[in-house]
């Protein structure tokens, strides 16, 4: 009873944040109301007893991915005026594909046969003296490594295959040599000059050590001019 | 009293009541907390600390709370108002919410469920949408940077984070709470997996956004970060999360690690809750300690050290630890199907 009347809630709000995800103007409320929505899935999870899926559900989407779209759509300078200005021009196009999905879903459905035996195994959802957790671990791992890994592996050739398309060794850029840097001693660096009253220091390199450029480096001719001693 | 509690109504109270036992005793400690850190980093600064406001200052923590009440709430006029004070009573409500399943001693917990530790590490990694939606409601630059910076460092932490969480599993076999600290009954977790232990405590730093970690707040180089336009209560809501998810955090390490409610070597197990709150001041001071000593991390240096650093050595530890339980035969038993 008490869980009919919470399914009804979580459902009615989860449809109505995800239509806001579509319609909402600003990008940011459409991140949010999208975590909302992830919400109300977790918590449909939960009622059916899936508790693990439910917080893996959780963690995921809401805890990294949606962090990351949130994280990109915070720094997108989006002008909306433009990207309502070519609804006119593309709206026959885009009519015309969502029809004919349509009518190709419409085809499906009417066709639709269902496997008799479908119906009986879609009711016994986890085997009865065991977690769901445990359960789902013992399916994914034994009866389905094979699918497990290779959609793993697939994840894997995907990230792989982002990074080497927008990785650009740039030549002017100046990379930091984490092992040089932990290696500097304060001797590298820093001298004690000890010096008369009014006298300053002399040699230039104490203040000014040389630093090789990286190759094909410009450096831009600096603002400030010659700094004598003690100029500074 | 048995049937009253047996009726819906009787149940609520009991939940509640429940709740207000953790809850109040769990502010005290936040309220304590801020006195004590004054009063362990004056120490570490050979200065004095609070000690005007009641016998040994113990009273500054009330003061400051009156102060931070009386203060005017203002929200800026390019900001957004429903998010923008919706934002530090979400970082509140979580940093409250995810006590409802720490044991505090056998049983103790409110809500006992199996999948406890997840629960709790869904719930922290919500936590930055606090900051983030602070950040970006605010309409402020300092804000937003805040924002982007908390973004970037908790999805780098919370990687190696779970692949510490899937060994102390490993180990334990289990997702229950009550059950990791039953599973070290012989030998507490942070002396077979102490890198992970380290690696946890470090990760535990940058999750709460504490010192050496605190970029999104970098009060010398964004003033304040994602809280620089908050004030009274607002700010008040902000600073309250953060030190309960210090001491929640602290609970976390307690369970994972150090034994939970159990002392050392079985030592007095009727102390239960006492035991547990000693580890959890143990790590409390680290906290304090380590903002006493360590100078901030600068950005890029934080994330090399989330993903190349802690993520492979937690990823191999993780394999090691497989293998060794797998080829000892030490894997915890698991029911099996039915």
């Amino acid at each position: 009873m008490i869980a009919d009347i919470f399914f009804y809630i979580f459902s009615v709000v989860l449809l109505l944040s995800a239509a806001i995800v579509v319609s909402a103007r600003n990008p940011v409320h459409s991140v949010l109301f999208l975590i909302l929505a992830f919400f109300n899935a977790a918590a449909l999870f939960l009622i059916a007893g899936a508790e693990f899926l439910a917080f893996v559900l959780l963690i995921v989407y809401v805890g990294a991915v949606a962090v990351l779209f949130m994280f990109v759509v915070m720094m997108l300078d989006v002008n909306f005026a433009e990207l309502r200005s070519g609804f006119q021009r593309y709206l026959p196009v885009g009519a015309t594909v969502g029809a004919i999905l349509l009518a190709e879903l419409l085809g499906l459905e009417a066709g639709w046969q269902i496997a008799p035996e479908a119906s009986t195994l879609r009711l016994s959802p986890a085997p009865s003296g065991v977690q769901n957790t445990v359960a789902l671990g013992q399916l994914i791992y034994t009866d389905y490594i094979f699918l497990f890994q290779a959609a793993g592996i697939i994840l894997l050739v995907a990230m792989i295959g982002a990074i080497v398309l927008t990785l650009r060794d740039r030549k002017t850029m100046r990379y930091q040599d984490i092992r040089v840097q932990n290696t500097r001693r304060p001797a590298d660096t820093l001298a004690l000059v000890r010096m008369g009253l009014g006298s300053g220091v002399k040699p230039e390199s104490y203040y000014r050590p040389h630093i090789p450029e990286p190759a094909g480096f410009v450096e831009e001719p600096h603002g400030h001019g010659p700094a004598g001693p003690g100029g500074h | 009293m048995s049937g009253f509690l047996a009726t819906p109504v009787g149940q609520l109270a009991l939940v509640v009541g429940e709740a207000l036992a953790l809850l109040v005793p769990l502010l005290i400690i936040v309220a304590f907390l801020t006195y004590a850190e004054r009063k362990i980093l004056a120490a570490i600064q050979l200065r004095k600390g609070p000690n005007v406001v009641g016998p040994f200052g113990l009273m500054q923590p009330f003061a400051d709370a009156l102060k931070m009440m009386m203060k005017e709430t203002i929200i800026p006029s390019g900001a957004n108002p429903l998010l923008f004070l919706f934002a530090p009573m979400l970082t509140f409500v979580l940093a409250m919410m995810a006590w409802a399943v720490i044991p505090v001693n056998e049983g103790w917990a409110i809500a006992n469920i199996n999948v406890g530790i997840l629960y709790l590490f869904a719930i922290s990694s919500l936590g930055v949408y606090g900051v983030m939606i602070a950040g970006w409601a605010s309409n402020s630059e300092y804000a937003f940077l805040g924002a982007l910076r908390s973004a970037a460092q908790m999805v780098s932490y919370e990687v190696s984070l779970g692949f510490v969480i899937v060994t102390v599993l490993l180990c334990a076999g289990s997702l229950n709470l009550s059950d990791i600290v039953l599973a070290q009954r012989n030998i507490w977790f942070a002396i077979p997996l102490f890198p992970m232990f380290v690696v946890f405590i470090i990760s535990m730093l940058a999750e709460t956004n504490r010192s050496p970690f605190d970029l999104p707040e970098g009060e010398s180089e964004i003033v304040a970060g994602f809280f620089v336009e908050y004030s009274s209560l607002a700010f008040g809501l902000f600073f309250l999360g953060e030190y309960a998810n210090m001491v929640l955090m602290s609970g976390m390490a307690t369970i994972l690690f150090l034994g939970g409610w159990m002392g050392p070597f079985g030592l007095w197990p009727a102390l239960g809750p006492i035991w547990f709150l000693l580890k959890v001041c143990f790590f409390l001071f680290i906290f304090v300690w380590v903002r006493g000593t360590l100078p901030r991390y600068r950005y890029d240096q934080l994330m090399r050290l989330g993903w190349k650093v802690f993520l492979p050595l937690s990823l191999a530890w993780l394999v090691i630890t497989a293998g060794v339980l797998v080829g000892a035969g030490w894997l915890p038993k698991l029911p099996a199907p039915v």
